[in-house]
C-alpha cells in the first residue's frame, strides 16, 4: 500500500491533484481510496487530501507515521503534516508561503525559511519547487498542484510515472484546461530535473 | 464494467439510481450535497430531482411521492433533520407505500457544522430504522437496501453517513442496471390522515415492528461478529474502519462486532457477541448509541461483561475518531504498551481561519454597515452561510449566530431588552427562503423595529452553488418564476425596502443609514453576486509611489489578496476579482484599477 498525502489552503486544488493520482493508479489496476476536505475550511483554511493506494487499506484517512509522499502546496502546511510522513519518506514542497489574512494584519508573516530549515533537518528526501517561478511560466497560478504533481512523479516519489499522470490528465481534464496544465505538469518536472531544484 | 474513484456522496447518489428511486430532493448542507446533485447529473431523464426551499418542505415532498408509491429519496446534514422533524415524527406513525429514503449526513468533528449532534438519537426517538455505511463502497450497496427494507416494513427508512464515508472517494465497480419501478399511484385511504386513534393503533405497530426488525437485521448481510476471544470490540461507521486498521497495525484481532444498523439493534447477533466476552470496547463517533444498547442488553440478559466506551470515559466524547485514537484505546483495552511518538515537536504554525474569499461581496456589505453605524449602538446578528465568515477580525460584523433564519429572529429578541440598540440581522438569500420569512413576518406582526440586511448573492455559496427559489433556475434544468425577495418583503408589509450594490460603497453606506433611521422593520438587499458564479473584473494593483503603507485597506477589509510587502501593500493579482472595494476605501488613491 502507498500513502500519499497533499496539504495546502483552502483554493489551491489539493482536491484536484489527489483525484488525479487515485485516477492514474487506478488505471493501473490499483484501487484507490481519497478522503478530502470540503466545506467551510475550503475558504482559505488548512486543507488535507489523503490517498491511498492499495487494497489493504481500511480507512479513508492516513494514520500518522505512515505516508510515504507528503505533498507540500506551501512550507508551514508542509510542515503542519510532517506527523504522517513515515521514517524515510518523501516530501515535495513549494517554497512559496501562503500567509494567513492574520499575518497581514498583525504585521507578523510566518517565517518560511525557517520552516523550510525545519524540513531540511528532517527530512531525508526533500524535494523543493519553486511554486512561484514555475506557476509564472506557466502563466497562471491556478496550477500550482499540477506542477506539483509533475515535480513529485519526475523525482519518483509517486506510486506512479510522469507519463501515468500526464494520460489521466489527458484523460479526466476538460480540453479547455488541457494545454496550460499539462505545461504546467512539464514545468514542474522541469524543475526537479532542470537544476531548479533547491 | 470499469471501476471508478466516487465519493461516498456519488456512490448514495448512484446507489438510489441503481435502486429505481424515481423522486429525490433535499437542501443542501454539507457533507450531504453532493448526493443529490449526482442523480440530477446523472438523471436517465425519468427521475424528478429538486431542491427543496428547506429540509420539511422536502421530507413532506419525499412523503407525498413514497404515497404515490414512486421510490422516493429526501436528503440533508443533520442540522437539517431538526427541521424536517415535525413531519418525521408524524411520518413514522404513518409510513409510506413506496420506498422512502432519509439521507441524513452527521458531521463528527465538526468540520462544517453547528452541532455534534447523532441522527441515530433521531432513529431511536422516531423509532425509525437506520443504516450507517462504513465506507463509500458498503454506502452504494446500501441504499439499496435501505429502499428494500422500507417496502418490506412500509415505512421510512434512514441512511446515515459521516463526513468521511460522504467525502471519501473509492474505486467502485459500477453496474448501469437500473431497478424498475411504476408507481402505483395514491390510493385513497383514511391511513393517510394523521388522527389521534390512527396514531394509537399505529403506535401498536410500530412498538410490534421494533423486535422484528431487530430480528431481521441480526442477519444482515453487513452486521458481523468475527474472531474470538474473551475481549471483544464493537464498533460502527467509519470507527470500525479505524479499529480494522489499528488492529492490523498490531497484529491483533480479538472479538469484533461490526454494526451496520445501530437500531433497531441487532439484539440476537448483538449476544451472540457478547457470549464468553468479559470486556467489550466501544469505538463509535458522536453519541454512545451502540455502548447503551450493549449495556442494555447486558443488564437484561444478566450479561457480566463490562462495556467501556464513552460512557466510562476509556473514550473521546467530542470530535471525530481516527485510527490514532483507536489504536491508543485499543492498546489500553488490551493492555499492550502505547506506542511512542518519535516525532519532534513542530514550531509555531500560522492559524488560518477560513476567510471570505478575495472579491466576495459579502464583505462590502458588511464594510458599508460597519461604515454606517460608526459610533452608534448597534448589534449584528448574523446567520448560517458563507457570510457568517463576516465575524472574522477586521470585519468582526456577527455578533450572534444560532441556526439557519435565526439571526432575523434573535435580533428582536434582543431588541426588546436594549431597545436603544439599532438591531440588525443579516441574512443570505438561500437562507431567507428556507426559514427567514416567518421571522419577518413576525417582526411586522409585533412591530419590532429590526433592520434586515439580505445578502443576495444568487446562489447558495457554502455549499458549492445550488439554485434557489431567487435563482429562477431548478435541478431539472428549468427555468422557473424567480421568487422575488423585495416583492416578498412588500407583500409581507415592510414598509422601506432598499436595494443597493455593495461594491458600490457610497451608495450602500447611505442606503443602510437610510434604512437604520426608520421607524418599524426596515430592509436592505444588497444584490451582487457571488464571485464563483460570475467573471473576475478587471484585476486592481498598488501604485508603489503612492502607497503610504499606512494599511487601512488591510486592516478595515481583511481580503486575502492583500500582502503586506516592504511596507507597501501588494495585491496577488491571481487572488484579486476586481471588487474595487479596496480602492474604495484607500485615502491615498493608491490603488486602481487593470493591473498593469
Amino acid at each position: 500500500m502507498k500513502n500519499c498525502m497533499l496539504a495546502g489552503v483552502g483554493g489551491q486544488g489539493t482536491v484536484l491533484a489527489s483525484k488525479i493520482i487515485a485516477q492514474a493508479a487506478m488505471k493501473e489496476g490499483l484501487s484507490a481510496h481519497t478522503a478530502e476536505t470540503i466545506g467551510m475550511a475550503q475558504r482559505g483554511g488548512c486543507v488535507v487530501s489523503h490517498v491511498r493506494i492499495g487494497e489493504d487499506a481500511f480507512s479513508p484517512l492516513i494514520p500518522k507515521g505512515t505516508a510515504d509522499v507528503v505533498i507540500g502546496f506551501e512550507p508551514a502546511e508542509a510542515v503542519r503534516c510532517l506527523p504522517y510522513l513515515k521514517e524515510g519518506g518523501a516530501m515535495v514542497v513549494s517554497t512559496k508561503a501562503v500567509q494567513p489574512v492574520t499575518a497581514s494584519l498583525s504585521g507578523c508573516s510566518y517565517d518560511a525559511q525557517g520552516m523550510l530549515a525545519f524540513l531540511k533537518e528532517r527530512v531525508n528526501r526533500l524535494i523543493l519547487v519553486d511554486g512561484e517561478e514555475v506557476c509564472r511560466q506557466c502563466g497562471s497560478a491556478k496550477v500550482l498542484n499540477v506542477a506539483l504533481l509533475g515535480a513529485a512523479a519526475k523525482a519518483g516519489v509517486l506510486p506512479m510515472t510522469l507519463k501515468q499522470i500526464e494520460d489521466t490528465i489527458r484523460e479526466k481534464l476538460p480540453e479547455r484546461f488541457l494545454s496550460m496544465n499539462l505545461k504546467a505538469l512539464a514545468a514542474g518536472a522541469e524543475a526537479v530535473t532542470g537544476g531548479k531544484m533547491q | 464494467m470499469a471501476k471508478q474513484l466516487v465519493m461516498g456522496n456519488e456512490a448514495i447518489g448512484l446507489g438510489a439510481l441503481r435502486a429505481g428511486v424515481g423522486f429525490v430532493c433535499g437542501y443542501p448542507g454539507t457533507p450531504s450535497t453532493e448526493i443529490l446533485e449526482t442523480v440530477a447529473k446523472h438523471n436517465p431523464g425519468d427521475v424528478y430531482v429538486e431542491w427543496s426551499v428547506n429540509e420539511k418542505a422536502a421530507m413532506e415532498a419525499a412523503a407525498g411521492a413514497a404515497y404515490a408509491g414512486a421510490r422516493a429519496m429526501v436528503t440533508m446534514k443533520q442540522v437539517g433533520l431538526n427541521v424536517a422533524s415535525d413531519p418525521l415524527m408524524s411520518l413514522a406513525y404513518i409510513g409510506v407505500k413506496g420506498g422512502m429514503v432519509i439521507v441524513v449526513a452527521d458531521d463528527p468533528g465538526p468540520i462544517s457544522s453547528q452541532t455534534e449532534q447523532d441522527t441515530r438519537h433521531f432513529a431511536r426517538f422516531s423509532k425509525l430504522p437506520v443504516f450507517d455505511p462504513v465506507s463509500p463502497e458498503e454506502a452504494f450497496e446500501m441504499i439499496g437496501d435501505a429502499f428494500d427494507y422500507s417496502e418490506k416494513y412500509q415505512t421510512p427508512v434512514l441512511l446515515r453517513p459521516t463526513t468521511r464515508v460522504c467525502h471519501g472517494c473509492a474505486s467502485i465497480e459500477m453496474d448501469q442496471s437500473r431497478k424498475k419501478i411504476t408507481p402505483e399511484g395514491f390510493l385513497k385511504d383514511s391511513k393517510w390522515v394523521i388522527f389521534p386513534r390512527l396514531t394509537y393503533q399505529n403506535h401498536k405497530k410500530v412498538e410490534a415492528r421494533q423486535p422484528v426488525l431487530g430480528e431481521d437485521f441480526s442477519s444482515y448481510r453487513f452486521n458481523e461478529v468475527t474472531g474470538g476471544g474473551k475481549k471483544g470490540i464493537a464498533a460502527g461507521g467509519v470507527s470500525a474502519a479505524y479499529a480494522k486498521e489499528a488492529l492490523a497495525q498490531m497484529g491483533e484481532c480479538p472479538k469484533f462486532f461490526k454494526v451496520a444498523t445501530p437500531h433497531p439493534f441487532p439484539e440476537r447477533l448483538a449476544l451472540s457477541f457478547l457470549e464468553g466476552l468479559d470486556e467489550v470496547l466501544v469505538l463509535e463517533e458522536l453519541d454512545p448509541v451502540i455502548e447503551r444498547e450493549l449495556v442494555y442488553l447486558c443488564g437484561k440478559h444478566h450479561l457480566p461483561v463490562k462495556i467501556m466506551g464513552k460512557l466510562t470515559g476509556h473514550t473521546q466524547n467530542a470530535g471525530e475518531n481516527s485510527t490514532e485514537s483507536a489504536n491508543a484505546a485499543i492498546r489500553s483495552f488490551l493492555g499492550l504498551l502505547q506506542e511512542e511518538s518519535k516525532q519532534a515537536p513542530l514550531p509555531s504554525l500560522p492559524v488560518r481561519p477560513p476567510v471570505l474569499c478575495a472579491g466576495c461581496p459579502h464583505r462590502a456589505s458588511f464594510y458599508a454597515v460597519k461604515a454606517a453605524m460608526k459610533g452608534k449602538k448597534a448589534v449584528f446578528s448574523g446567520d448560517i452561510g458563507c457570510y457568517t465568515l463576516g465575524n472574522a477580525s477586521p470585519l468582526d460584523m456577527v455578533d450572534t449566530c444560532l441556526c439557519m433564519g435565526a439571526g432575523v429572529t434573535v435580533a428582536q429578541g434582543l431588541h426588546r431588552i436594549e431597545p436603544d440598540a439599532v438591531n440588525f440581522a443579516f441574512i443570505g438569500d438561500s437562507t431567507f427562503f428556507h426559514t427567514g420569512i416567518p421571522g419577518v413576518i413576525n417582526a411586522v406582526y409585533n412591530e419590532t423595529d429590526i433592520v434586515l440586511i439580505v445578502l443576495d448573492n444568487a446562489t447558495t455559496a457554502m455549499t458549492g452553488h445550488q439554485p434557489h427559489p431567487g435563482t429562477g433556475k431548478t435541478m431539472m434544468g428549468e427555468i422557473s418564476q424567480k421568487v422575488d425577495i423585495a416583492g416578498v418583503l412588500g407583500a409581507i408589509g415592510v414598509g422601506h425596502v432598499a436595494k443597493a450594490d455593495p461594491l458600490d460603497l457610497k451608495a450602500a453606506v447611505a442606503a443602510v443609514k437610510e434604512a437604520a433611521a426608520v421607524k418599524g422593520v426596515s430592509a436592505v438587499i444588497f444584490e451582487s453576486p457571488c464571485i464563483a458564479v460570475t467573471k473576475p473584473g478587471p484585476t486592481y494593483a498598488v501604485d508603489a509611489e503612492k502607497c503610504t503603507g499606512c494599511k487601512r485597506c488591510i486592516r478595515e477589509l481583511g481580503c486575502p489578496a492583500m500582502v503586506l510587502e516592504n511596507n507597501k501593500v501588494k495585491i496577488e493579482p491571481s487572488m484579486c476579482y476586481g471588487c474595487s472595494v479596496c480602492a474604495q476605501v484607500c485615502p491615498f488613491g493608491a490603488i486602481g484599477g487593470e493591473a498593469k
